[in-house]
């Protein structure tokens, strides 16, 4: 029996998976799947696959229209997919960064082990749970002004240091210093600042959590260590939001707005949640100012809850920040659009990249990577689902050859959220996870559910693929102590 | 049993769909917007307490049934409404007039399930066949 890519998709090796432009007339570029054999069967079985043949179809797309190994079904761009249009003559879609603007992940360091850590994890989850606003419609304990959530929205997470929360040092490793350029509050619809204001400072529900989890591999130990990762038993914490209904607002502004450009300048798409503009045009450049305002804010918002776990973790363990070590390693955002260079066909050009569901991944000696990681690369924050890993790794040269400096940025679904309700109860995985040493508080027993790891690919195999691939190197894994989901 | 309740989950791996259904297409859009509640909430712990009207115009009905599906959205994440029967007015090619029936969350009453982000074009379908039939993605 043929395999089921056969016919369907060109086998470049072992990891990547070329679609010919002939499989869709209108295909610009090829698409090309970032995968292991056995993941392609889930792949080509749901709308994934189809999604990265359609956005090969945007105006200006140069080199192919990638997708990652946690590749999934999304609206539009698959999740897990990246696109680089040329500025000049290309165009920018909100739907190929999605509704969540800067969704990301925040991680950091302690001097805290697994031993010293397990008697208290329960205490610890509970005071997380607390103090750290999470669900559906909840509402930040910060209040601000509609002058000051402009402010936030030009200066991001340097607004919430200023204000005390968190420190300097942890700007400077966060990605884009936590403060894109060029936000402009003014393209931000009065809707989207009224859905801001109340929610700034909240985990937010879905797929978002906290979670303390243990060092328990370590591939490159060097590397590790400039991060702050000594050794195995280590406790780190893991931080993933975005900017919440800001955001959300903002993108279905300007899918709306574009969806009227894109007959303004006659561009044929597939698929109408692709709606976009030239990046040059009015309506492009009015989404990129208004999109790094929604970034900018989602910056803030985890530099606010980074704050607050450090304060339970004062609280529970009486000890200082300084004694507890816990420095903020990195902050990575995984859904947006962002003005960057590359060499295509030999010949240094500007692009719009769009990372749907896809982590920076920069080499050493990039200069947006700081100081302190330049010899190393940038760190790459990994989330898998909660009962199983997440990881550490660092961009490559590969990755600036062959994905515009992008790699995967979680495990990717696998089930839908009714299925995985269907098959699971909340409390039952609740039960399950505590019998395996993991303290879970949701505010949700139904997203629970959702959220299970049999609802996700496993996070190991794809980041196998990635690292294989050499689109970015592992660094570390760690697995899950105490989680709270929203 | 999908057409008597007057809508049905649509699967999909990341989010949620609806397609619902109506004798007419003025039900149907009723019927997609109370899917989309249904999904927040459990609607029979919904009281009609208060009403808000919305009126809109579109370039065709498939963007009609996006921005006012967004505006509900809206309207609960501003103001915390949960919305759980609909009154379609009037719907024609490009304006659509409601009134939505419902009340504010009562955290002691509602549990609240799901996270709406908004109403997407992805696999968006309005059909008038067989009286009204439509269909919406949400991002969860």
């Amino acid at each position: 029996m043929a395999a089921p890519w056969q016919g369907i998709l060109n086998k470049i090796d072992d990891y990547r998976w070329e679609i010919p432009t002939s499989y869709k007339p209108g295909m610009a570029v090829p698409g090309l799947i970032f995968a292991s054999e056995s993941m392609l069967t889930h792949i080509l079985g749901e709308n994934a696959f189809q999604q990265v043949a359609n956005v090969a179809f945007l105006p200006g797309i140069v080199g192919h229209s990638l997708a990652m190994p946690d590749i999934h079904w999304g609206y539009g761009f698959p999740i897990g997919g990246v696109a680089a249009t040329r500025v000049k003559d290309g165009v920018v879609s909100p739907g190929g960064v999605g509704f969540d603007i800067n969704c990301g992940v925040r991680l950091l360091r302690t001097n805290l082990t697994e031993a010293e850590v397990k008697p208290k994890i329960e205490q610890l989850v509970n005071e997380l749970f607390v103090n750290i606003p999470s669900g559906v419609g909840s509402e930040g304990k910060i209040r601000v002004s509609e002058k000051e959530l402009s402010e936030v929205a030009v200066r991001g997470s340097r607004w919430a240091v200023e204000k005390g929360y968190g420190d300097a040092e942890d700007v400077i490793v966060t990605e884009e210093s936590g403060c894109m350029k060029g936000a402009n509050p003014d393209k931000v619809s009065a809707k989207a600042k009224k859905r801001g204001i109340p929610q700034l400072g909240t985990l937010g529900s879905g797929n978002h959590f906290l979670e303390v989890e243990v060092v328990d591999e370590l591939y490159d130990r060097e590397a590790a260590k400039a991060m702050g990762i000594e050794d195995l038993g280590q406790v780190l914490i893991l931080i993933h939001t975005g900017s919440r209904g800001f955001g959300h607002q903002v993108c279905t502004d300007y899918v709306e707005l574009l969806g009227q450009a894109v007959k303004k300048y006659t561009i044929s798409l597939p698929d109408r949640q692709l709606a976009c503009a030239p990046v040059s045009s009015p309506e492009g450049q009015d989404y990129l100012a208004a999109m790094a305002c929604a970034a900018n804010y989602a910056w803030a918002n985890r530099q606010f809850i980074l704050h607050w776990v450090r304060e339970c973790f004062i609280k529970v363990f009486g000890k200082s920040q300084p004694e507890l070590g816990m420095r903020q390693i990195y902050d990575v955002c995984h859904n947006i659009a962002k003005i960057e260079e590359y060499t295509v066909n030999g010949k240094k050009e500007r692009l719009c990249v769009h990372r749907k569901g896809a982590t920076r991944a920069f080499p050493a000696g990039h200069p947006d990577v700081p100081d302190i990681y330049r010899s190393l690369g940038q760190p790459v924050l990994i989330p898998g689902d909660m009962g199983r890993f997440s990881y550490v790794a660092v961009g490559t040269e590969v990755a600036m050859k062959e994905t515009f400096g992008s790699t995967c940025h979680g495990a990717g679904r696998l089930q839908s959220r009714s299925a995985a309700k269907r098959s699971l109860r909340g409390s039952d995985v609740a039960k399950a996870l505590a019998e395996r040493g993991i303290i879970v508080k949701a505010e949700s027993m139904a997203s629970l559910a959702e959220e299970a790891s049999e609802a996700y690919k496993d996070v190991s195999e794809v980041v196998e693929v990635t690292h294989n691939a050499g689109i970015s190197r592992k660094v570390a894994r760690a697995r899950p102590m105490g989680v709270v989901k929203g | 049993m999908a057409k008597k309740k007057g809508f049905e989950i649509l699967d999909h791996t990341a989010d949620v769909g609806i397609i619902a259904y109506g004798a007419d297409l003025k039900q149907a859009f009723a019927n997609a917007a109370k899917g989309l509640f249904s999904l927040i909430t459990d609607l029979d712990d919904v009281k009609e307490v208060l009403h808000r009207d919305a009126e809109l115009t579109a370039t065709d009905e498939e963007s009609l049934l996006v921005e006012w599906l967004n505006e509900l959205i809206y309207q609960f994440d501003t103001e915390g409404i949960i919305f759980k029967r609909f009154d379609i007015i009037e719907l024609d090619n490009t304006r659509l007039k409601a009134r939505g029936y419902g009340e504010k969350v009562d955290r002691s009453r509602h549990k609240l399930m799901m996270g709406v982000k908004a109403a997407t074009y992805h696999m968006l379908k309005v059909e008038r066949s067989d009286g009204g039939k439509v269909q919406v993605l949400f991002d969860i």
